[in-house]
């Protein structure tokens, strides 16, 4: 009996009992938003490099010396970044906020002041707060005026409480440094390279990046680096290395076939080379010759100089002291390893693309590369100078502190971030891009930037691999949101609870590993380093050690970690395949939480929700208490993760939060996604960054080139839970229009939309778009300055000129004033004269006038005036103007599944058709937008929008959950609505029922950018250009529509000469030439100068570009002469 | 597909499209138009008459007709509304041209047929033409000690909601004599035009003139005119028990009920009209053929929500008015 239980239900042991949903647990990602915000990263990265590794990097290079004087020297103490202020002249200055900054084309900026120590003629000085550059501040880092202020502080600095900061005000513009995803740094990747199987290592130090190669090539195994001319067989560095028998070597190799490394081992013998000294003789023939030998640098013997790169460049993250190349070879060993492996099996190849092998470079790490390279530069350019002026005699004493000037490094940072070209000499490094300007179109596209990755990959290149969605990216990368084109795929965007580790110290790792039985590298024999018991321990990449227990090491780490005595973000994993167990403490790292699981019960109680919710726990109180940890996506790949809750087995290690949480930003406004096309998805979140709506709550405060702002911004009707974290909800970008599903008219094809009038009339979709205009007053050398005059008045009539009729007495437009196109906004005025320097020659000074006029078509109202003066103290002048703007046929709408349409027709209210209830639809769709898009996820959120508004509540159509369609119909039927939101409709225009019933209700509809106003163009006559007299280019020249090639080739094939003729020249540049029949040449005025007679001239018409050919052509000594014939013969 | 033999016209909802059905005898529907005829069979019966609501039955029309009077009602019948803005000052944070939008839409009492429509905006406006209002506000910090305490933005400032009360009207020429005050202003008095702080200032002179809902909605008479066809149901085989409950939930209120014969429930049709055409029986398997709905098509439940310038029935009036001069033109415009 027994026996048949245990076979029909297994082992009653293993029962366990099930596990309850914990209710609500979603909670908690509002609660790590609120600790971790969603650019926390950037944030993070920022702080860490102001606060710790900027002191690194001073340390790194705290001394400069110089070789005219052997006891000068200049040594940094200590280094410090303050709070962001602005100079106000008179080195007075005061503390600033990031909103002055941004009105006033300033950059947020803070000093950075040093503390140093050096020597005076013979005296030794020490000076504190020396000024050695500004570094430009991150909003909301530590450093800012931003950090910690409560709503209403915030509001008083002008600023936005729901912006989310990361970004740097740089000249007034707002500049986001982008998550920059590359390859990790310091990790062996073993692929198939040219000659086989490879494995090659990036290193980076603070003053190295190298790349080291060992590869096979025919049977022998091969190291390269760019630092040598050849490859170098392995054997020979090994030697080089001081390991001298070829039985070590094998050993440090580690594999069982020793065989396979016969012919390399053979290389060193038939080169003869068997002591340390022959092989570091063989490497210094080999060495890349320098290009430039300074002077100062000491002579080194090849021997040496190898040595040295051995030991410093040569796989430069291992640490080697002393000339102990004991790790290096260890090191070296198990990467030749790898290749053997690699070779044996494919399955020991490393994948690129995946995460675990890519680290994010973030603001933080960038800006610290860029200030080290600067701060170098600026200790060269301290050391040049003191080896200049210290030889001469002079009667001051030289005192370097004069010659610190702190415009280097300010100006390096400010011109890196303003931009985004990264260019870092000691790396070699030169990236465009890296910064961009931060989009205000929305909040949303505002956001979606700060959480935008780019990767470094060439997008111009045609692979897959980079561009596909990786699985490892779950839950890390938004799977929908990228763009679409050229960039497809290698820009991505951060999941919502996505965080990127910033780099922790190891020094406690190591000694917590040490004490759990790793053994040091220098102390285990080359034989046992891979035996089969054994398990390599690597920390970022470099050997630490070997241990047997590997499962006791994990455990602790594991256990530390949760108990908080090691760094929440430390990810420790074993690696069965390499044999290895690797922790990891650098920064970049991609991670999430997620809830333990012990004993197949989640830790996460439902007590611990309500605890969250009453406000009794934090999100880091479930960090504390060992509850939720994070995980990289290494580690990830070590754990059993559990979506819900009833997946939970014996096995699985942790629970997933929130699966809603898989998405980025942008994905989580669309409703039901789940339901929806994946490309759909993909499509609004490109599109949800050009819908207009509120920017924030300091919208009005802002003065920004070009602001689109929604007359009156609604709350979608059908909500998602991200939506609420984004605070979409308190800044939406968008309006509830009840739509109908229905064919209406001719003009609504190809996803052509009807707009009710009268809905328009009422607002729906109304928009202000706000655009400044600006002016610089300056002064010039010879005390000479701009002006600015009041408005002419008209002599007759005592009023301003029509020109000038929207200028105030000052000259400058007045608030509230109506301005016309060609109007003049500021009547500035500039004088003539201003190269000159020294005093004006006379008393009057001549003026020209370049007044700043207003240049569209639709005339726009000044909203407000700002004078004010920039950093160089010259006065600014920025006009902020206003239009509203109603649809119009031919604007750009779409809903949130991606399906965007453009007005096609307006129609009254009268001629919409109307339902039982009277209710009229704001616009009708056309059906056929849906079969071919499959966008089920806008017809539930219709569904459930229609069900919201007549219960009046919000429903949800959160990823992977939401309300769901059965209780929603529900709802409709409780309010005596049809169940499945089809709708008894009349028709508006014959009055009668119409045949099909009609799927109506509200759908959160977005305007996008693209207006027809901004677009609409035509031309009949209009300017030239100068060159070739032909009708200029582009709508904002005014220019003429293009005949092109392929239109021309259709003429051509018509056979329709007279009309080509008249498009080509005539309608262009259709010009009189005078041509002497005689020479061939152009004349002028009838008069052949080349034949000095006007006998044979006769007047052709040709196309001006023609003309100026022939001319050009003359003028580079070649003639083309034209023979003239009789045109009807 | 079931059809009813009846000489009513009528349209049946079937589960996924309406049919028309075809009656025995000739109607309205299908007649040439007869005055006569017209004039024996039309009916107008008055539902329900509040406020500003009417419901009313017109019996016997043909749906281009009833149409017709909803289209002109919606869009031809005049009213009045704020048209210009000049904005002396406004220091608050709505823009210009949003707030004149605003104003614009709030209903205003004044009846229209008292006034001319404006020709010439050349012209100054004049007592026949146009109504003259004024909103002078200014928000500033409440002295009011007493309340100090408050956080409440009525408590510490003075003015904080702008409310379409705050509108004055300033007669024009005889208007004063023509008009008593109660007559002309807005009609709701809380409708929130801006909200304002200290410091905040409007200034404004509105000009409110005649126009009707084909230049802007904010003229349209009506919230809405509409009409619907008189519902109808028929019971074709008997339902019963648990049946006749679920029936019932699948109609609205009212629509039908539940009679005891003996112990059986049985379900019966007690009043169609207020039936929102909600077709939920087609959820249900067996109730699907249990019942027919239709709807007569001669017969209109015409309803009208006035702004409020107009009771409903003079607007129906004043629309008819209308199409009679429109016919009168056309024929006028015919015979010429």
């Amino acid at each position: 009996m027994d026996n048949i239980n245990k076979e029909l239900f297994g082992d009653p042991k293993l029962y366990r009992k099930p596990v309850k949903e914990i209710e609500e647990k979603w909670k908690l990602v509002p609660a790590f938003l609120k600790i971790k915000g969603l650019v926390r990263q950037h944030i993070d990265s920022f702080n860490y490099f102001i606060n710790v590794e900027i002191k690194k990097i001073v340390e790194a290079n705290n001394k400069v010396t110089c070789d005219a004087d052997p006891l000068f020297y200049i040594k940094y103490t200590n280094v410090h970044v303050g709070t962001p202020d602005v100079d106000e002249g008179f080195n007075i200055s005061k503390p600033t906020t990031p909103h002055e900054c941004r009105l006033r084309d300033m950059t947020y900026s803070a000093p950075i002041s040093v503390d140093i120590e050096y020597t005076r003629g013979g005296q030794r000085v020490a000076r504190t707060g020396l000024l050695i550059g500004r570094m430009p501040i991150m909003l909301k880092s530590s450093n800012c005026v931003l950090s910690n202020k409560s709503e209403y502080e915030l509001a008083k600095m002008n600023e936005c409480p729901l912006d989310p900061g990361g970004y740097f005000v740089v000249k007034g513009q707002e500049k986001v440094i982008l998550i920059q995803e590359q390859l990790s740094k310091n990790r062996m990747l073993v692929e198939e390279g040219k000659w086989g199987v490879q494995c090659q290592v990036t290193s980076l130090t603070h003053d190295k990046k190298s790349r080291t190669v060992v590869f096979i090539k025919g049977n022998k195994y091969y190291m390269g680096h760019n630092t040598f001319t050849d490859p170098i067989p392995v054997s020979i560095v090994f030697k080089a290395m001081d390991v001298l028998s070829d039985k070590e070597i094998c050993e440090l190799i580690g594999i069982p076939d020793i065989h396979k490394l016969t012919p390399t081992l053979e290389e060193c013998h038939k080169l003869k080379i068997y002591t340390q000294e022959a092989a570091l003789k063989h490497l210094g023939s080999k060495i890349v010759a320098k290009r430039y030998v300074t002077s100062a640098s000491k002579i080194k013997t090849p021997t040496d100089e190898a040595r040295d790169l051995l030991a410093t460049t040569v796989l430069a993250h291992v640490p080697v002291e002393e000339y102990d190349f004991r790790l290096k070879a260890v090191y070296l060993g198990l990467m030749v390893k790898r290749v053997i492996q690699g070779q044996i099996d494919k399955k020991f190849l490393d994948d690129r693309d995946y995460y675990g092998n890519k680290r994010m470079e973030l603001a933080g790490s960038l800006i610290s590369l860029m200030f080290e390279d600067a701060f170098k530069r600026f200790n060269f350019d301290l050391k040049s100078i003191a080896e200049k002026t210290i030889p001469k005699i002079r009667a001051t004493q030289f005192d370097v502190v004069k010659y610190m000037r702190s415009e280097l490094i300010t100006n390096c940072l400010v011109f890196a971030i303003s931009t985004g070209n990264w260019t870092i000499k000691r790396f070699r490094m030169e990236r465009l891009g890296v910064t961009q300007v931060l989009s205000r179109l929305s909040y949303i596209s505002a956001l979606g930037m700060m959480t935008r990755v780019n990767s470094q990959f060439e997008s111009t290149r045609k692979v897959s691999g980079p561009r596909s969605l990786q699985p490892s990216q779950w839950g890390m990368l938004c799977p929908s949101d990228t763009p679409e084109g050229e960039s497809c795929g290698l820009v991505k965007n951060l999941a919502l609870m996505t965080h990127v580790t910033t780099d922790i110290d190891e020094y406690p790792l190591i000694r917590l590993a040490k004490n759990c039985g790793v053994e040091d590298i220098g102390m285990v024999a080359s034989i046992a380093i891979h035996s089969p018991a054994a398990f390599i321990v690597c920390l970022n990449g470099n050997i630490l050690g070997v241990t047997t227990n590997y499962k006791k090491l994990i455990n602790v780490f594991r256990l530390m970690r949760r108990k908080g005595k090691i760094s929440n973000y430390v990810s420790i994993y074993p690696s069965f395949l390499h044999k290895c167990v690797y922790i990891s403490s650098d920064g970049g790292r991609l991670c999430r939480p997620y809830i333990i699981v012990e004993n197949g019960q989640p830790l996460v109680t439902q007590q611990h929700i309500v605890d969250l919710e009453n406000g009794i726990r934090s999100f880091e109180d479930f960090l504390h208490d060992g509850l939720i940890e994070f995980l990289d996506v290494n580690e990830e790949n070590d754990s059993y993760i559990a979506c819900y809750e009833k997946d939970i087995t014996q096995q699985t290690t942790h629970l997933e939060i929130a699966t809603f949480t898989l998405l980025g930003v942008c994905a989580g406004l669309v409703p039901y996604p789940h339901h929806n096309q994946s490309p759909r998805n993909t499509y609004q979140c490109a599109m949800g960054k050009q819908a207009m709506g509120t920017i924030g709550y300091n919208q009005r405060n802002r003065m920004d080139t070009l602001l689109y702002n929604l007359v009156y911004p609604q709350i979608p009707m059908c909500k998602s839970k991200s939506i609420e974290l984004t605070n979409f909800d308190k800044l939406p970008a968008g309006q509830n229009a009840t739509i109908a599903v229905m064919s209406y008219s001719g003009y609504d094809i190809e996803d052509a939309l009807i707009l009710n009038k009268a809905s328009i009339d009422r607002g729906f979709g109304r928009c202000l778009v706000y655009r400044n205009s600006k002016c610089i007053m300056k002064r010039y050398p010879n005390q000479t300055f701009d002006r600015i005059q009041g408005p002419m008045m008209d002599t007759q009539t005592n009023q301003a000129m029509w020109k000038h009729s929207c200028l105030d007495n000052d000259g400058i437009a007045s608030p509230g004033e109506q301005v016309q196109n060609r109007q003049v906004l500021v009547n500035k005025s500039v004088p003539t004269v201003s190269a000159v320097p020294g005093t004006p020659s006379s008393t009057t000074v001549e003026y020209k006038e370049t007044p700043l006029g207003y240049r569209n078509i639709e005339p726009s109202y000044i909203e407000k005036v700002l004078i004010s003066t920039n950093e160089e103290d010259t006065t600014l002048i920025k006009i902020l103007l206003r239009q509203t703007r109603r649809p119009e046929i031919g604007d750009k709408f779409s809903s949130r599944h991606g399906q965007k349409g453009v007005i096609g027709l307006i129609v009254e209210q009268e001629d919409m058709p109307f339902n039982e209830y009277g209710i009229c639809p704001d616009i009708i769709m056309n059906p056929h937008g849906y079969p071919s898009r499959m966008t089920v996820g806008k017809l539930l959120e219709l569904l459930s929008g229609k069900a919201g508004t007549v219960e009046g509540k919000f429903h949800y159509g959160t990823a992977f959950g939401g309300s769901k369609v059965e209780d929603v119909g529900n709802e409709l039927i409780k309010h005596g609505y049809n169940y499945q939101g089809k709708d008894f409709f009349y028709s508006g225009i014959t009055g009668e029922p119409l045949e099909a019933y009609i799927y109506s209700g509200p759908v959160y509809y977005q305007k996008l950018k693209h207006m027809v106003q901004d677009k609409i163009h035509a031309r009949a006559r209009g300017p030239r250009a100068v060159l070739t007299r032909q009708p200029t280019e582009g709508r904002s020249r005014d220019g003429g529509l293009r005949l092109g090639e392929m239109e021309r080739d259709c003429l051509i094939g018509y056979g329709a000469s007279m009309m080509l003729v008249e498009r080509l020249m005539v309608s262009s540049d259709q010009c009189e030439v005078d041509v002497c029949n005689q020479c061939g040449r152009l004349g002028y005025c009838g008069w052949c100068n080349s034949c000095k007679s006007s006998g044979q001239v006769s007047t052709v018409t040709m196309p001006y570009a023609c003309k100026l050919l022939l001319t050009e052509l003359q003028a580079m000594n070649i003639t083309a002469r034209l023979s003239l014939s009789n045109y009807c013969k | 597909m079931n059809t009813f033999n009846d000489e009513k016209p009528r349209v049946i909802m079937t589960e996924h499209k309406i049919v028309n059905n075809n009656p025995t005898a000739p109607t309205v529907l299908d007649d040439q138009f007869d005055v006569k005829k017209f004039k024996k069979i039309f009916r107008i019966v008055i539902v329900r008459y509040e406020n500003n609501e009417m419901e009313f039955d017109m019996i016997g029309i043909h749906p281009f007709l009833a149409n017709t009077f909803r289209r002109l009602i919606i869009s031809d019948v005049p009213s009045m509304a704020i048209e210009k803005v000049h904005i002396l000052n406004n220091t608050s944070i709505i823009q210009d041209e949003v707030l004149a939008h605003r104003l614009g839409l709030i209903p205003l009492r004044a009846d229209p047929r008292l006034f001319e429509y404006k020709a010439d905006w050349s012209t100054p406006p004049n007592e026949k033409d146009t109504l003259e209002f004024e909103l002078k506000i200014k928000c500033s910090n409440n002295k009011d000690s007493s309340k100090k305490e408050s956080s409440r933005a009525e408590d510490i400032y003075k003015n904080p909601n702008v409310y379409s009360k705050h509108i004055k009207w300033v007669p024009i020429g005889n208007q004063k004599k023509k008009f008593k005050d109660v007559e002309v202003g807005p009609i709701h008095p809380d409708i929130l035009i801006s909200k304002m702080r200290p410091g905040h200032e409007l200034d404004l002179k509105l000009f409110a003139v005649k126009s009707n809902g084909k230049d802007h909605a904010k003229f349209s008479p009506v919230a809405t005119a509409f009409y619907r066809l008189l519902p109808e149901i028929k019971i074709v085989k008997p339902v019963e028990g648990e049946a006749a409950y679920r029936l019932q939930q699948c109609f609205s209120p009212g629509v039908i009920g539940v009679r005891s014969e003996g112990d059986k429930k049985l379900a019966v049709v007690k009043d169609a009209r207020y039936d929102t055409s909600s077709r939920n029986i087609f959820r249900y398997d067996d109730l699907k053929d249990a019942v027919v709905m239709s709807k007569i098509q001669d017969h209109f439940i015409f309803t009208i929500e006035s702004v409020g310038a107009m009771q409903p029935d003079v607007i129906f009036k004043e629309a008819i008015t209308l199409l009679k001069e429109k016919c009168l033109s056309l024929l006028n415009e015919l015979n010429s």
